[in-house]
């Protein structure tokens, strides 16, 4: 066990976690910040997916011992009051099924959009590819972020 | 535990009865009312004579408090198919509410004020729209009743908008919670006196209404599962025994117990074999402060297993052993006819074996439990579609009286079929008891695959006989399966009624000569349900063979397909399988009976839609395939384009879908996009495969699911007008999709396909 201290959505945290912890489990278990999901815990899958510095990383297999003083941020801290462009998009095309990979697709999307602001269908496919959703929202997905990216 | 009757049995014929509720009731149920108008719908079944036999559902909730706020107390779990919107927009449409006022409260799982909870089977608005409405309705003459006395004027001169009564003649209006209190002191009118509205005036009901959790799932709020939460909680991660039906002989735990953090280890025992469609597996459970603590104690046990009996099953033998099964005679399970005469008299004879592989479920958040076991009684917090049924057997299992037990209901991250099992709740609430902790199980990924309730593999062999007129004239279908209720019962080795009545048995199309045969094959996997059951592989050999007997009969298969369905009458299948062995769904065919129009009308409405016919570049093909399941008339044609490499592109879906009234037509699409992604998967991408006992597969690497790049572009979802009951939708986008898919692959490519996943390579 050992300490230390994360800047998780623009605050300082000290948490006492094994180093091999993986950060999702900092953030559900110790943080209490449960928005971000767990899907496979082998970066298969997206569902964990956070922004480190403002890219997009799976929570599920980055060691909380090697994230240092990189800025964290979670869905709880992408947009004040949930709406964010993407948040909004999503919200107007009913994207959601069960909603369970959501918050992870909108992670991703959002490092897209950061990277490049108007990628085209391909580069949003490509960029998408690594978040599953086991309901079948890609279509909505894809929409929604090329309203975002048209916009 | 039961097979839901929805596919495996039979429902009774219900009624509905609303009546006033009281502050006692809602003491009952620990719900909220401070005053205002309360209803509690209650659905019973009736004899044909239409007198009450049994309660089934008695109560649904409404209240309308004096600030208007409108509540629902909604009873079934949400997954992803918007029920806790659509059964709710119901009653608010019939009632004139303004929906921004509608507030959802998910209902614990209890039966005894709920009637039958458990969300399978695409069965929710078929069993409750009609109450539903009858609920909204209700109220909304109460509160006209209400208004009516006010303005000494009739009710007649009154209607309800926006949450208001209006008088229409004045212009007069009054909030509905001006109201409440003096409709509450109104007696209930009678059940004949009830007007529903006409279809004509639905503000929402056949309108895309948003679903009500959408904001708290975007924003990262929603509680599903994995997300519940207690005081003290620890965590526990499973080492389950690899082979079903195996134990645990002997274990180390030392070095778990080194892993900082961890805090118990606890055997759990299981039920051996038969493994039940309840009971947890056999394994070791380590429980830890957190649930990498606990992973990472799971990982370091030393469990030595006894495999028991299924230790040296294999899936590839398996599949071998049934190939030569299926090439025997079997047990006839339909007969129409003489097949053999057919066969003998037959020009043309086309035969083919069809294979489809064992499937995971794979819901994106795997099964969780929290459970609170204190002082005789038991809280659970569980993403289940089967609150009751893990109940009841939560309360045998811990030995307490039911009522002791309470079940809330999260949302479910995913379900098609999975979370209907209560294996992790019950490890839940056994590990809580044992410790004396409020305790969540885990189950990773890992152990989802490893572990599920298995869509059974299959093999098919269709023979189809064609006379020198190129007339259909026979069609035999052999059938091997291992049966979900060999999960509960090792004795069973054939397909049920009803599992047959998924596709096989009623297979619609006009021959002279219909043989449907069974073969054995016995379970040596945990059986379950998943998304349209035995849809999938019924309808993909079904529907691929049609393909075949349209070409080889020189027809295109949509006219084939219309022409083989006949004229235009309604179908039934039991004089030729006997009495009783025909489910349809769990309704009686009189109700719900299975109507050729309604099918050919799909056909033509998505030949039409899709272009059927156009020419498409080399490479590319439409394929066509019709299937009704869950009550519901489905066709699709898949547009697909086979480029260098194979790979397989899916620029356009098209399905047309007849599921009575449309109620949320957002979530129909919804359904159907997603349907066409799923059976995508299966079709494309998934299979288990077991090797001594135990499932190969160990994450998304090596079960497969579709990822956007692969995915159906544009899925067009035409829905047909209709007054006709609601039925489900959930499951019918399933089935269609996969035939189409290989049909259309045979459009673009001339290669067959009848093996899943397709391996357009092999
Ligand atoms: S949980 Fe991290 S990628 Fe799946
Ligand atoms: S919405 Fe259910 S997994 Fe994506």
């Amino acid at each position: 066990m050992a300490k230390y201290s994360i800047q998780v959505n623009n605050k300082t945290h000290e948490v006492d976690a094994l180093e091999d912890m993986p950060l999702l489990w900092v953030l559900r278990d110790i943080l209490g910040l449960r928005g971000t999901k767990f899907g496979c815990g082998r970066a298969l899958c997206g569902a964990c997916t956070v922004h480190l510095n403002g890219t997009a990383v799976r929570s599920c297999s980055l060691p909380v011992s090697a994230v240092g003083d990189g800025k964290i941020t979670t869905i709880e801290g992408l947009a004040e009051n949930g709406d964010h462009p993407l948040q909004q998009a999503w919200e107007k095309l009913v994207v959601p099924q069960c909603g369970y990979c959501q918050t992870g697709q909108i992670m991703n999307a959002a490092a897209l959009l950061q990277s490049n602001p108007h990628p085209s269908e391909d580069e949003i496919e490509g960029a998408m590819q690594g978040n599953l959703c086991r309901c079948g929202t890609y279509n909505r997905i894809k929409a929604a972020i090329l309203s975002v990216a048209t916009a | 535990m039961k097979i839901p009757a929805s596919f495996d049995g039979k429902t009774d014929a219900s009624s509905t009865e609303i009546f006033k509720a009281s502050r006692r009731d809602f003491l009952k149920i620990g719900g909220l009312f401070s005053g205002g108008l309360a209803l509690g719908v209650s659905l019973f079944s009736c004899n044909e004579k239409g007198e009450k036999t049994a309660t089934l559902a008695p109560n649904v909730y409404l209240t309308i408090s004096s600030a208007g706020d409108i509540t629902l107390i909604a009873h079934r779990s949400e997954m992803g198919q918007g029920i806790r919107t659509s059964l709710p927009l119901v009653i608010a449409d019939e009632l004139g509410a303004d929906w921004s006022k509608v507030k959802i409260v998910q209902a614990e799982g209890d039966e005894k004020k709920y009637g039958n909870q458990n969300t399978d089977g695409s069965f929710s608005i078929r069993m409750f729209y009609k109450p539903m409405r009858e609920a909204g309705a209700t109220a909304r003459l109460l509160l006209l009743q209400a208004a009516a006395n006010r303005w000494k004027v009739s009710v007649t001169e009154c209607d309800t908008q926006n949450s208001q009564v209006i008088h229409t003649t004045s212009g007069k209006k009054l909030d509905f919670g001006e109201l409440v209190e003096e409709a509450q002191k109104l007696p209930v009118p009678a059940a004949a006196n009830i007007k529903l509205k006409d279809p004509g005036r639905f503000t929402m009901i056949g309108k895309a209404t948003p679903i009500v959790d959408l904001h708290d799932i975007v924003s990262g709020q929603a509680v599903f599962g994995i997300d519940a939460f207690a005081e003290g909680m620890k965590i526990a991660v499973i080492k389950r025994c690899p082979v079903v039906g195996g134990s645990v002989k002997s274990f180390d735990d030392k070095k778990a117990l080194a892993v900082p953090g961890v805090l118990k280890v606890i055997p759990i025992k299981g039920p051996g074999l038969p493994a039940t469609l309840s009971k947890p597996l056999s394994g070791v459970a380590v429980i830890a402060e957190n649930t990498w603590a606990a992973i990472k104690g799971r990982d370091l046990l030393e469990v030595q297993w006894d495999l028991g009996p299924n230790a040296t099953y294999s899936s590839a033998e398996d599949i071998a052993r049934l190939t030569k099964e299926v090439a025997r005679a079997g047990t006839v399970r339909r007969n129409r006819g003489d097949f053999a005469a057919a066969k003998a008299g037959a020009k043309k004879v086309i035969e083919h074996t069809y294979i489809a592989p064992y499937l995971a479920h794979a819901t994106l958040e795997p099964p969780c439990a929290l459970a609170v076991v204190k002082d005789g009684r038991c809280e659970v917090w569980a993403c289940t579609q089967n609150p009751q049924g893990a109940r009841d057997i939560l309360a045998e299992t811990l030995g307490i009286p039911v009522d002791k037990v309470k079940i809330n209901i999260t949302l479910l991250g995913g379900a098609f079929g999975r979370k209907s099992k209560p294996d992790f709740m019950l490890e839940a609430a056994l590990l809580a008891k044992e410790s004396g902790l409020p305790v969540k199980v885990q189950w990773t990924r890992e152990d989802d695959l490893h572990h599920d309730y298995f869509h059974a593999l299959s093999v098919q062999r269709v023979v189809a006989t064609l006379d020198a007129q190129n007339k259909l004239t026979g069609w035999n279908h052999h059938i091997a399966y291992p049966s979900i209720s060999a999960t509960e019962d090792q004795s069973v080795v054939q397909p049920s009624d009803g599992e047959l009545g998924l596709g096989a048995t009623d297979f619609p199309y006009q021959v002279p000569a219909i043989r449907i045969e069974t073969h054995d094959a016995p379970a040596h996997l945990r059986i379950g349900w998943l998304r349209s059951v035995r849809n999938i592989p019924q309808a993909f050999a079904v529907a691929t063979m049609m393909d075949e007997v349209a070409e080889a009969r020189g027809v295109d298969p949509v006219a084939n397909a219309l022409e083989l369905l006949g004229e235009d009458r309604n179908l039934t299948f039991e004089q030729e399988m006997g009495k009783g062995k025909y489910p349809n769904y769990g309704e009686s065919i009189t109700d719900y009976p299975w109507e050729v129009a309604r099918m050919k009308a799909v056909i033509q409405r998505v030949a039409k839609e899709a272009g059927w016919g156009k020419k498409l570049p080399k490479g590319s093909g439409l394929g066509f395939a019709a299937h009704k399941s869950f009550l519901t008339y489905v066709a699709c044609i898949v547009e697909v384009r086979v480029e260098a490499g194979n790979k397989i592109v899916i620029p356009h879906v098209h399905y047309a879908v007849d599921c009575g009234t449309a109620v949320n037509t957002d979530r129909i699409r919804s359904q159907f996009e997603g349907g066409a992604q799923f059976s995508a998967s299966l079709a494309l991408k998934s299979a288990i495969t077991v090797k001594n006992g135990q499932v190969e597969q160990n994450n998304f690497d090596g079960y497969q699911l579709i990822r956007m790049p692969e995915s159906p572009k544009e899925i067009h979802v035409h829905i047909m007008e209709n007054q006709a009951k609601p039925t489900g939708i959930g499951e019918p986008p399933v089935p269609p999709f996969t035939p189409a898919l290989c049909n259309a692959i045979y459009a673009a490519t001339g290669k067959r396909i009848y093996t899943l996943p397709i391996d357009l390579k092999g």
